[in-house]
């Protein structure tokens, strides 16, 4: 019963869940697909697809599984000539429908296919209201105005637009969630910090009007106040951005989330610091890195409680002594005690809710220069793409600890 | 078709094939219809079209930022109560009387079949949508002050639209059939400006077409200007009396489309370049 194609949209990431699958096959069998292969595009992407973004993993997944089902030119011929003159179409009914259903059950497409096959080396012609050979009206898996729960439709009345060749055109590719982001994206993204956001510590020192009055009712008139928690957002966030070297390329992404969170004033706490590569003892203020404006990274990591959350951008590309060694800093005439692999391990450490962002594409993450160290930051937070998907998992890592 | 309920769009609201389809999906499967889609397609004149097409009753609730789910079911009206107690001469042991039902309610006890638009549900808090899940599937609800029990007569066809300001839980995502409104390409844009446009002159529809589709392949505009957008211009322009061959060379009334000033800077310097590259349509005015 298409099982496999449930397998391939999994494999393409569209979340189908076993609930919208039975949906399906409720839909199919009271022949909403309208027995064409068009009819199913849309019913399976209506029932299974919740979101446009998955539209073209869909797309993909049906474009692959349906294959082929665009028959060979000169097949076709042979078979509209067959389906000329054809019985008027026949309108099965329910029960008809699904006692048709069980005896036949859904085939499979491989199968479909090779039963097609062989159904035209055999057929010499015309057949109509049949329940085997290609022909009308009739109830074989060939022919058209007929039913068959998984037959295939060849010729006659369609949507006019091959379902496999809508999906083929993939018109939902801008919808793509794992392209990187805009700035409305990234608010939108952002937002959802506010919607996870715990109401459950800080004082109830709100009257809760409504309850209040309710309450007073209640109690036949006697005033009875009822406090609640304010509804405040009560996420903090410190942000710690790359700036320079090799981050210029995504300078433009940078400046884009910059002013998103700017914009995204609803936490309850925002701190900002930029780095250069790596962080040791100082971190900067603003974007040029200037040690006259630097905070120590020691202070920070003392004053702030731990339950801010914090988000590294970065591409974690670097040379390997930035990393590892002391001294190693770009800057030369900074020096640092300590290499920065223990800076990054301290604040690991202390605000366990923690993500890296990276604007390189996951799948050069493998091959780009400053790869070993990306290996190794890698392994001290979680590191996400900087795109919407990412951002997205990302925001949701930042709700749990690690 | 076996089934009695059957929509196909109505003369003023122009619905695709797969728009179509996917609304007699959802009322086949008795499911709530998840529309989406760029402000301005029309997502929540669909509700109406279907409404109109069924010739049945149609109950909107509009989904507020602080709006909740109870009160889409019923609201126990206390104050009033204390108050007709303290100084009205009714009797106040009939809870029934302050019982209010909300819209979900009214849906719920309507003697016939309507239609229910929950619009914008993406603007009330998260825990809204999951709040609603089982009133949506089994159709009923209970009241505990009069331990009554409102359930549905004839299922309402629920219709719910979102603008995708926040993720809607997957829980309630997976009972719903989705629907994506795409943006209607020219032929269909012509057929829906005809609507509302009956007698708009055919060469200054194309000319307007070609410039507003133009408008919207300029890349990095903030807002993209829309059906409804379109709509205003084009009356703009028939009240303005602009001639068509002037489309070509300008856009005049450019604030009916676009809504930002980035977007007007913006255009004014495509608009420049595609001057430059033509001498002929150096020439502009809004």
């Amino acid at each position: 019963m298409y099982t496999n194609f449930f397998y391939a949209l999994r494999r393409e990431g569209v979340p189908v869940s076993i609930t919208e699958w039975m949906t399906l096959m409720e839909a199919l069998s009271i022949g909403l697909a309208e027995s064409s292969l068009s009819g199913f595009y849309y019913l399976a992407r209506a029932v299974l697809v919740k979101s446009e973004s998955h539209f073209d993993p869909y797309d993909l997944a049906f474009q692959k599984y349906f294959q082929g089902i665009e028959n060979p030119k000169q097949l076709l011929e042979q078979v509209s000539q067959w389906l000329e003159n054809p019985l008027p179409p026949k309108m099965f009914s329910e029960e008809e429908r699904n006692e048709l259903l069980s005896k036949l059950g859904f085939p499979d497409w491989e199968s479909l296919k090779t039963a097609l096959e062989e159904r035209m080396q055999k057929q010499d012609g015309p057949h109509h209201g049949g329940n085997t050979w290609i022909g009308t009206g009739g109830t074989s898996q060939f022919g058209h105005s007929g039913f068959h729960p998984g037959g295939v439709r060849i010729g006659g009345e369609s949507y006019g637009q091959s379902a496999v060749k809508v999906a083929s055109e993939r018109n939902y590719r801008d919808y793509r969630t794992d392209k990187t982001i805009g700035v409305r994206q990234f608010e939108v993204a952002l937002r959802r910090l506010r919607q996870f956001s715990t109401r459950l510590d800080g004082v109830k020192d709100q009257l809760d009007l409504d309850d209040t009055i309710d309450e007073t009712c209640k109690n036949a008139g006697r005033l009875k106040l009822v406090w609640t928690r304010p509804r405040k957002n009560s996420v903090k966030v410190i942000v710690l951005m790359d700036v320079g070297g090799s981050m210029t390329p995504y300078a433009n992404i940078c400046s884009q989330s910059f002013s998103a969170v700017h914009k995204s004033s609803h936490f309850k706490a925002l701190k900002f610091y930029y780095f250069h590569n790596c962080i040791y003892d100082l971190l900067y203020l603003d974007a040029s890195n200037n040690p006259s404006k630097a905070v120590k990274t020691e202070d920070i990591l003392r004053s702030l409680s731990s339950d801010y959350k914090v988000v590294l951008i970065g591409d974690a590309a670097m040379a390997p002594s930035e990393l590892m060694m002391s001294n190693g800093n770009i800057f030369w005439d900074l020096s640092n005690e300590e290499p920065g692999i223990t800076w990054l391990q301290r604040i690991s450490k202390k605000f366990p809710y923690n993500v890296w962002l990276n604007p390189l594409p996951e799948k050069y993450w493998e091959q780009v220069h400053g790869y070993q160290t990306l290996k190794i930051v890698r392994d001290i937070f979680p590191m996400f793409e900087l795109t919407l998907e990412g951002l997205d998992r990302a925001i949701k890592k930042l709700m749990v600890r690690k | 078709m076996t089934n009695p309920l059957h929509y196909q769009g109505t003369d003023d609201y122009i619905v695709s094939n797969d728009l179509q389809n996917s609304v007699n999906i959802s009322v086949a499967l008795k499911r709530p219809l998840l529309i989406k889609g760029e402000p301005g397609t029309g997502k929540t004149g669909l509700a109406e079209s279907i409404a109109r097409s069924l010739g049945l009753s149609l109950i909107i609730w509009n989904i507020k930022s602080t709006t909740k789910a109870q009160d889409g079911l019923y609201v126990y009206d206390t104050v009033q109560r204390l108050y007709d107690s303290q100084f009205g001469e009714q009797n106040v042991s009939n809870i029934k009387q302050y019982i209010k039902l909300g819209k979900l309610g009214e849906a719920f006890e309507s003697t016939e079949r309507v239609v229910l638009l929950i619009d914008e549900i993406d603007k009330a808090d998260l825990e809204f949508p999951n709040d609603l899940l089982w009133e949506l599937d089994v159709m009923n609800f209970y009241i505990p002050e009069t331990g009554e029990t409102i359930t549905t007569k004839h299922r309402p066809i629920v219709i719910i639209t979102s603008n995708a300001e926040k993720e809607l839980p997957d829980a309630f995502l997976r009972r719903c059939i989705f629907h994506y409104i795409d943006f209607p390409d020219q032929t269909m844009m012509k057929e829906i400006v005809h609507v509302h446009f009956p007698d708009l002159e055919n060469q200054l529809l194309t000319e307007a077409l070609k410039a507003f589709y133009w408008l919207r392949t300029i890349s990095g505009l903030q807002k993209k200007p829309s059906t409804s957008e379109l709509l205003d211009w084009i009356q703009a322009l028939t009240i303005g009396g602009i001639e068509p061959v002037k489309l070509s060379q300008e856009i005049p009334f450019l604030g009916a489309l676009l809504k930002k000033n980035q977007d007007f800077d913006l255009t004014l310097r495509q608009l420049h370049t595609r001057g430059t590259e033509n001498s002929s349509r150096a020439k502009r005015g809004w």
